[in-house]
């Protein structure tokens, strides 16, 4: 009996709900780690049962948390994240020199084929791998030291690696995306990156075609095809056909193409979703209305989705890594809002319904299909 | 035997519910202290000090006989009453909303 778990951070602690394939009714567990910021909750492709956490605190700073059941019991891990060599510096909002400082870990991206392999993209942006269970973390600094570190500056949110995509069919193929410097690529396993941004056009950089500076928000890509890229970039939604070598608007009917979310269909690689945001000084649903936009060409022409949503006086956000599909038949689409809602759609997007709501605001949502 | 207080987010993690008792060689100070508690429970590095630097974060006090000693040096020597184990050495998390 296929079941489906889905985890999701928030401000004040993890929760794990789970469901059976009908995913109509939902038991909730958590919180975890009460009182702690959880930036992401990633579970193993490898194996469902290994879990990784990202417990993050003002005060106490950074600490990974790993589960080997599931979810049920949990047990820190090394937090030892130390950039390779001297750090140097990025831009700072007013462009002055900042140095590099850890602040904590956005996200979490567990190998596809080994459990103790995960990577982890942190703030002040760059991209750590541990090959033990999350015990020792080595930075890939090959991307911090690509050259243009110097011109990376921070979004709202800090200077954060957001996105991580690991290539299904090229193991030595990783992408990323840091707001605010862009998107890169690896095809070496980390040793060497480059920025992938040709095509994007960002009217808040002095230059909008630089090479980096771009406030990407996040990526997506359909496991069947590795070299299509989506990207909800801070206004535009973007599409990719070589492997982010050439990007090119989608965005079409969109009421407004500001937004943080992005995400493909599980079994349909040309479904998007996206959560339009009215702007960047408004980060709330156009209209006070809730809507998923979805795509079933790949972008450009978008089909409002409104079935059990809030439809007036709706103010939420729903943060970059708060979308998730499931591969069940149908597939669910899954997503969390800073009012703490978690809503899912067990028909594609047809229709909605929350599956836990009242939870401190979301800051992610995983999801496991699991056999 | 050093007493210490942890915050509330701290004993969590660590799975206390009171007071830490620790016995240290040599003289009670915020280093040393800090070193046997991170030896007992290695959760803990980086959440009071950082794990390169080895400075206080910046959201954490530490308070001995109602002293904040939190600005003294990692070798300051502490009271005796905190040597002796009649008073704890209180690391307080700094009271901020949220």
């Amino acid at each position: 009996m296929s079941k489906a778990r889905v985890l999701v951070g928030t401000r004040k602690g993890a929760f794990v709900l789970t469901s059976d394939g009908k995913r109509k009714s939902w038991d909730v567990a958590g919180p975890f780690f009460a009182g702690w910021e959880i930036y992401h909750v990633a579970g193993s492709p490898a194996d469902p049962n290994r879990l990784y956490a990202s417990q993050s605190s003002a005060w106490f700073g950074q600490v990974i948390q790993r589960s080997d059941d599931g979810g049920v019991t949990w047990a820190p891990v090394g937090n030892k994240f130390v950039y390779d060599g001297v750090p140097g510096t990025h831009q700072w909002y007013d462009g002055t020199a900042h140095p590099w400082e850890f602040k904590r870990v956005w996200y979490l991206e567990p190998s596809l084929t080994d459990p103790d392999v995960v990577y982890a993209g942190v703030e002040d942006a760059a991209l750590f791998r541990s090959s033990d269970g999350g015990q020792n973390w080595e930075e890939l600094s090959g991307l911090r030291q690509h050259g243009s570190g110097p011109r990376w500056q921070p979004g709202a949110g800090g200077m954060c690696l957001h996105t991580i995509i690991l290539d299904p069919t090229n193991p030595d193929r990783i992408y990323i995306a840091i707001s605010a410097a862009g998107a890169f690529r690896t095809d070496d396993g980390g040793k060497s990156w480059r920025p992938i941004n040709q095509g994007l056009k960002s009217q808040y950089i002095p230059d909008p075609n630089a090479e980096v500076g771009h406030c990407v928000h996040k990526m997506a890509m359909h496991p069947s095809r590795p070299g299509v890229l989506f990207m909800q970039k801070h206004w535009d939604v973007m599409r990719s056909d070589d492997a982010g070598d050439m990007w090119r608007e989608v965005s079409g009917n969109l009421p407004t193409d500001f937004g943080f979310v992005v995400d493909v269909h599980a079994h349909e690689p040309e479904t998007v979703y996206v959560v339009p945001i009215k702007s960047d000084s408004e980060h709330y649903p156009l209209d006070g209305k809730l809507q998923v936009y979805r795509s079933r060409s790949g972008g450009d022409e978008w089909e409002a989705l409104t079935k059990g949503l809030p439809q007036e006086n709706c103010y939420v956000n729903v943060l970059r890594d708060a979308m998730a599909v499931d591969s069940l038949d149908s597939c669910g689409v899954y997503f969390g809002t800073t009012g703490g809602q978690v809503y899912a759609s067990v028909d594609a997007g047809d229709s909605w319904k929350p599956i836990v709501r009242d939870l401190p605001a979301v800051l992610s949502v995983e999801v496991q299909t699991l056999s | 035997m050093i007493r210490v207080v942890l915050p509330q987010h701290l004993r969590t993690l660590v799975g206390v519910s009171g007071e830490v008792e620790l016995c240290i060689d040599g003289a009670a100070t915020p280093r040393a202290i800090l070193d046997a508690l991170e030896a007992r429970y290695p959760m803990l590095r980086g959440t009071i000090r950082d794990q390169v630097t080895q400075e206080r974060r910046a959201f954490l006090r530490f308070f001995a006989c109602q002293e904040d000693v939190s600005h003294e040096s990692a070798d300051f020597q502490l009271p005796d009453d905190v040597a002796s184990g009649d008073e704890p050495l209180m690391i307080v998390g700094a009271i901020a909303g949220g």
